[in-house]
């Protein structure tokens, strides 16, 4: 689905990624974790061109991004991150058919692809006229995911989605969102800080430090054949409570 | 909005055109400098055209002597009252005049003719009361060294010329010491209270016969001639001849003591220019007509278009171009700077300079008006704009570029209506400078409620002031609700849009 090849990014004197390499299984569903700073946003903001690496090729499905077709590019991918982004100007359903009206597309299919998000991801539907300011954290996260689905992308790209919201509330979510994944089949990329998040999610964990990949696996791979001490000390760092089984 | 704006551009192009309209007769316009002997003189020039058969139209009270001369030259006017002083120091200068006859022949060979004098000379002249003249028996400037002990007090003006005070004493060997400059309105009630025996007055001045000063005579001929004259263009003797002769027939007409009196009909007895000018023409030269003068309603209404089209013309054109500048200016940085620092230069021209500025471009009237209006406005909106949009959330920036929306989409469904409250607030501060400034326009001609405020502030008549400021005030009070109240309809954000 996306292919990184060599690519290295510098904010000033600070690089943020150097020579990565990485290629994204179709279907599945990869996590990028790691501490703060490890360059795991910048790595999924270039996948949909929204930060630019200065060295390196990515490519989506094979087509480079390169100028000129972005948009059309972009159209292919549904981008979520950590509060919504919701514009706060339109309604919900307006956030959510944005593209869609934009594209001019039969409003008729729009109004059943919408009642079909909302089944999908448990919207009340009489709560489409509200503005984003009017809803709920985990309501505004279910708005994000309806709009990044509307044109049922090929990959979706979740930067910290569940991030913002509070523990219940993203429990529910993490379930829900999983069960998503599951019925649609699509790629997913995902952005998390939390290994447990990671691993619930995650058919393949990306490790990765100071804007390098460390370890690439399944959970099993990076709980019991940790490349590194820095593996090893990063999945031990989790609070899990006995007997809770984590994963799969 | 724009429907409302191309209403008042369509009624004022019809009042401008009905005066058009009467082509036939020959049309004469007659100009005026901002202060009151001027606008009476104007008002004498307009009767004397109108009844020649011209159609005469009067616009007064213009500024200074060189709005005046340079709109004379552009033909934006035909005639205009003047003082060969003027025109010797300051329209002409740097030539030599040695003559009338070569003043008149430097003013031929820019197309302009010089009547003979109108019959008063408004120059400088020492005054004290009457009692203070019977008691040291003055009748001239000389008679003033053999009393010493006089108080003198004359115009801060006066104290600093060169042909002021410091001059005249070394030309009549004045022996005082004491002279005080103080404010010129001062002067004439220091001398009713006895603080001050002699001060320096112009010699058409309302005051004079009002307080019944004696004139000392300049025995020794110490001060220049400003003898009053008509300008007009020589063009004019072709165009209406009969107009020409008409101002021909007033010269050698009015001395310095009946020009006082017409002055102090305006100024003490409150009457109006026109009135004061009709009561003249009719006792001169028998001239009846209609008094010009309109009624409070129909003259509010009047300057409330012309208010309106100064204010509306030049916002509507800031509007359309100051927006595309701010999103010029987000969108290029280095661009930006330049747009905003140059706009910021021209937010910093006082009013009436950048109006005068305006005037060897486009002349005199509303155009120059509208221009200056418009570059006054153009920073408030671009700044906004510019703060609108470059303030939004990157967040939000980024999710719009992440759906796939094109730019212009982009700026269009997202930036342009998250930035409208800071566009619109750019917008309001524009409209209610413009509105305060456009008062302004009045010394070019332009109209509007500036013109009541100026002839207000020359004749020291407050009514007159409000006249023109309340309708102001209320205009840019008005229009603020008006944009608050689009703003509500505009930008419904964070309300319940129940409707989807």
């Amino acid at each position: 689905m996306f292919e990184l090849r060599e690519i290295s990014k510098a904010y000033g004197a600070v690089n943020a990624i150097t020579d990565l390499d990485l290629t994204i299984t179709p279907g599945k569903t990869t996590a990028l974790i790691g501490p703060s700073g490890c360059g795991k946003s910048t790595i999924l903001g270039m996948m949909i061109e929204l930060v630019q690496p200065d060295r390196g090729e990515i490519q989506f499905k094979g087509t480079a991004l390169a100028p000129g077709k972005l948009e059309q590019l972009r159209q292919r991918m549904g981008y979520v991150i950590q509060d919504g982004g919701l514009f706060p100007h339109l309604s919900a359903r307006h956030n959510v058919t944005l593209m869609a009206d934009h594209l001019g597309h039969d409003p008729q299919i729009t109004d059943q692809r919408v009642e079909y998000l909302c089944d999908l991801t448990h919207f009340p539907t009489d709560a489409l006229g509200r503005s984003p300011a009017q809803l709920s954290g985990g309501q505004c996260q279910r708005v994000a995911l309806m709009r990044a689905l509307m044109l049922d992308p090929d990959v979706l790209l979740l930067d910290e989605p569940l991030g913002a919201l509070d523990p219940l509330i993203r429990f529910e979510l993490q379930t829900e969102l999983r069960d998503i994944f599951q019925t649609l089949g699509k790629t997913v990329i995902m952005v998390t800080h939390d290994i447990g998040e990671a691993s619930y999610f995650g058919d393949t964990i990306i490790l990765l430090r100071e804007g390098c990949i460390v370890q690439s696996g399944t959970i099993d791979d990076l709980t019991n054949r940790p490349a590194d001490e820095f593996v090893e000390r990063f999945v031990r760092a989790q609070r899990t409570i006995p007997g809770q089984e984590h994963g799969k | 909005m724009r429907r409302h704006f191309l209403t008042v551009i369509l009624v004022l192009t019809a009042i401008s055109g009905s005066t058009i309209a009467g082509a036939q007769a020959p049309s004469v316009t007659v100009g005026s400098k901002s202060f009151t002997e001027s606008v009476i003189l104007g008002d004498i020039l307009t009767g004397l055209a109108r009844n020649a058969g011209a159609t005469a139209n009067h616009r007064k009270q213009l500024g200074g002597t060189r709005i005046l001369w340079n709109a004379l030259l552009r033909g934006e006017i035909d005639a205009y009252p003047e003082y060969t002083g003027t025109i010797a120091r300051e329209i002409l200068s740097g030539q030599k005049i040695p003559s009338r006859q070569s003043m008149i022949a430097a003013l031929a060979s820019k197309g302009i003719s010089m009547s003979a004098p109108l019959g008063f000379n408004n120059t400088y002249a020492l005054a004290v009361t009457a009692q203070t003249a019977t008691k040291y028996s003055l009748k001239t400037i000389s008679d003033l060294q053999r009393h010493t002990d006089l108080r003198l007090g004359f115009s801060n003006e006066f104290m600093d010329r060169g042909d002021g005070w410091p001059a005249l004493k070394r030309r009549y060997s004045l022996p005082q010491n004491n002279a005080r400059g103080l404010d010129h309105d001062l002067a004439y009630r220091g001398l009713q209270s006895g603080d001050i025996d002699v001060i320096d007055v112009y010699t058409t001045d309302a005051e004079i016969p009002y307080y019944d000063l004696t004139l000392l005579d300049d025995d020794l001929g110490h001060f220049p001639r400003y003898d009053a004259v008509i300008l007009y263009r020589s063009a004019l003797a072709q165009t209406a001849p009969a107009a020409v002769s008409a101002f021909n027939r007033l010269t050698g007409k009015i001395n310095a003591g009946k020009m006082a009196a017409l002055n102090a009909s305006v100024k003490v007895k409150r009457q109006t220019e026109g009135a004061v000018a009709a009561d003249f023409l009719n006792i001169q030269y028998g001239v009846t007509q209609a008094d010009g003068d309109s009624s409070a309603g129909t003259r509010l209404y009047t300057r409330t278009l012309e208010h309106l089209f100064l204010v509306g013309i030049s916002l509507f054109s800031a509007i359309l171009v100051a927006i595309p500048l701010g999103i010029l200016a987000v969108r290029h940085r280095r661009t930006g700077q330049i747009i905003l620092s140059v706009a910021g230069i021209l937010q910093t021209i006082p009013g009436l300079a950048l109006l005068v500025f305006m005037i060897p471009l486009l002349g005199i009237g509303s155009e120059p008006a509208i221009a200056a209006l418009f570059l006054y406005s153009l920073l408030p909106i671009i700044r906004n704009t510019h703060t609108g949009i470059s303030g939004i959330d990157p967040s939000l920036q980024n999710s719009a570029i992440a759906l796939g929306l094109p730019p212009r989409a982009r700026l269009r469904l997202i930036e342009l209506p998250l930035a409208i409250p800071s566009i619109m607030a750019g917008i309001k501060t524009s409209a209610v400078i413009n509105i305060g400034t456009a008062t302004l326009g009045a010394l070019i001609g332009a109209g509007g409620y500036g013109q009541p405020i100026l002839t207000g502030i020359r004749l020291d008549n407050t009514e007159l002031i409000l006249e023109g400021a309340i309708p102001a005030a209320l205009m840019a009070l008005a229009v603020q609700y008006g944009f608050e109240w689009v703003e509500r309809r505009l930008a419904p954000s964070g309300r319940a849009a129940a409707q989807t």
